[in-house]
């Protein structure tokens, strides 16, 4: 791909996100148009003096759907680029970012916080500190199982991640089974299959930052990514130190889906299927393919929270069940097709 | 120079390679021949430390080889092992900028300079008009060039090439050694055939059992005795008529 190509393609994803950001802002109980929105916004960021929008208009925009919409490109941003590198760290097409076993860990922590009180002392945000604590600790015991004679192996990092994710649910459904409370466990379902609904300005800036954080992080690493897809001996050949790499990218991935997983729930498909959407486009360089997945990550995820709180409103979908219901079509779709081989090959 | 001094390894109790001794002098094209099995790759292996050995020493201009730096590892060898990768898709003109990595510092971008190293790569290794096809969809052989190439890029002062003629149809055979033998740089390669060892090689070292069975010029080294001993094979040693390079006939008892 050209670099105009390359950049035409960028400029028009962004222009794609904003119109996309402004369209979702404007659904909802209350309509509203275009025009009132960017008031309200640039207003907001002190460029216009008065915007045209009333009051509760503008309260709508800025302090309810404003940050549940950036929290969806956060979270869908965050999760493709997640699951790019992931699929490099482990050379395999099928792997998500949860494959490490971020989801279940984050689950058992947050169905203790639902169903048991626990760390009542932190409040309002006890659930988001508990996913992220079982989210961590079980990529760290992940890592550990997949490390032996001071060697990760890749194979063993896919297992281990599958042994550990199967326990920790076992764990979660183990409470769920033993727990009384139908209010609690209906709770932890929803918890499981995501949403966006608890989206405040205040609790955007850790997801964001650690976005940006990783991003630049790995997009720095572009060459590393590249020469992992060529094979561990030939990576090592062009000069990667293979296992701080790998250390590397296990830990910011972590962090990062860690973070995102504890502000929204497990939001599943979309750190698999972004990536492949990314290559078919743009080939495997990650030097584009971890851009154009953060842009179109972000897109997909607005239009999937979109229709997750329209579509049964003024009942909320849990949004895991619209990224499914909306990417597998689509996933069966592009595996049918017979240009983009994911990563077999022949 | 590179150096390999008592080098053994062993995995689980087996011995896989035994005291391997020998050095190579800079700018010399050194063939590794002998049978399946014989050690050669893994000798290959040690040396461009894929593997580790169990117990000596392997050393660049004198200094201890797994005292390099990854990064700098890359600067001084290139590889072309047998691997190949299929995994996702590259463009040819991206894949050979990947042997640019070992030179990139953090956020640097590919400059002119590296454009014009992948150029040059890409055209001795005759691959100048696949530079945008799709690499998943090349032949084997092309495949093995474009690898070539990318090995070619890293501008190394030592080439290590694991079979490189696997693969390749008889004209990009020869076309690739003759590529490989006008590199200024020490090559060291684990060849199959013997007759292209012979043609191409300054000097050959034989391999049995992971020992070193035997080491020198093409001359001292392709003999009767050689050939019945290391690779169970009668044959008869003449010259090739037009190269006036050592040829080997086979035959067999029947």
């Amino acid at each position: 791909m050209s670099k105009v190509r390359f950049l035409f393609l960028i400029w028009a994803l962004i222009g794609g996100l904003l119109a996309t950001m402004t369209f979702a802002v404007m659904v909802g109980s209350v309509d509203l148009t275009p025009s009132l929105i960017w008031e309200v916004l640039l207003q907001k960021l002190g460029i216009l003096s008065e915007a045209a929008a009333s009051k509760p208009q503008s309260v709508i925009i800025w302090e309810i759907r404003f940050p549940r919409i950036v929290l969806a490109a956060i979270v869908g941003a965050a999760l493709s680029i997640s699951g790019a590198a992931i699929q490099a760290l482990v050379k395999n097409s099928i792997a998500d970012p949860y494959i490490l076993g971020v989801s279940s860990g984050a689950s058992v922590g947050a169905t203790s916080v639902i169903l048991f009180g626990a760390f009542g002392a932190l409040g309002v945000y006890a659930l988001s500190f508990a996913a992220f604590l079982g989210a961590i600790l079980s990529v760290l015991i992940v890592f550990f199982l997949a490390r032996v004679n001071g060697r990760t192996s890749v194979i063993r990092l896919l297992l281990a991640g599958i042994a550990v994710s199967m326990v920790l649910s076992a764990i979660t459904n183990f409470i769920l089974m033993m727990s009384k409370q139908q209010g609690g466990i209906q709770a932890v379902m929803h918890w499981m299959l995501g949403s966006l609904a608890g989206a405040k300005w205040s609790n955007l800036g850790i997801p964001f930052f650690t976005l940006l954080l990783v991003f630049i992080l790995l997009f720095s690493h572009y060459r590393q990514l590249n020469a992992l897809l060529l094979g561990e001996e030939t990576a090592a050949t062009l000069g990667i130190s293979l296992d701080g790499f790998r250390i590397f990218i296990i830990l910011f991935v972590s962090l990062l889906t860690g973070v995102v997983v504890a502000v929204s729930g497990s939001i599943g498909f979309v750190g698999l299927i972004v990536p492949h959407i990314v290559r078919m486009m743009v080939g495997s360089n990650y030097k584009l393919v971890l851009p154009v997945s953060a842009l179109i990550g972000a897109i997909f995820l607005v239009w999937a929270d979109l229709v997750a709180r329209t579509v049964i409103s003024p009942e909320e979908m849990p949004i895991g069940i619209i990224t499914a219901i909306c990417g597998s079509p689509f996933f069966i779709w592009m595996l049918r097709r017979r240009r983009y081989s994911f990563g077999d090959g022949e | 120079m590179l150096q390999v001094k008592n080098v053994s390894l062993s995995i689980l109790d087996k011995h896989i390679l035994h005291n391997l001794t020998f050095s190579i002098d800079q700018g010399k094209f050194v063939g590794i021949i002998g049978p399946n099995g014989s050690g050669k790759s893994t000798m290959l292996k040690i040396i461009y430390r894929h593997l580790k050995q169990t117990s000596g020493l392997v050393t660049l201009d004198e200094k201890d080889l797994g005292h390099f730096a990854q990064k700098k590892l890359a600067q001084e060898l290139a590889v072309v092992t047998q691997e190949t990768p299929v995994l996702f898709d590259f463009t040819v003109g991206e894949m050979v900028m990947m042997g640019r990595t070992p030179y990139k510092k953090w956020l640097a971008n590919d400059n002119e300079d590296d454009f014009a190293i992948v150029e040059d790569s890409m055209r001795l290794a005759n691959v100048q008009h696949l530079k945008n096809r799709p690499f998943s969809l090349l032949s084997g052989g092309e495949k093995k060039r474009v690898m070539l190439a990318r090995a070619l890029a890293q501008q190394a002062n030592i080439l290590i090439l694991d079979e490189p003629t696997n693969h390749l149809d008889i004209e990009h055979q020869y076309q690739l050694m003759d590529l490989v033998k006008r590199l200024p740089i020490t090559i060291v390669a684990a060849l199959h055939d013997l007759n292209l060892a012979a043609g191409y090689c300054d000097e050959l070292l034989v391999m049995k059992d992971g020992e070193l069975y035997l080491e020198g010029t093409p001359e001292q080294v392709l003999t009767e005795e050689t050939l019945k001993e290391v690779f169970h094979m009668q044959a008869g040693i003449s010259r090739n008529p037009f190269t006036k390079k050592l040829h080997l006939f086979y035959h067999t008892e029947r």
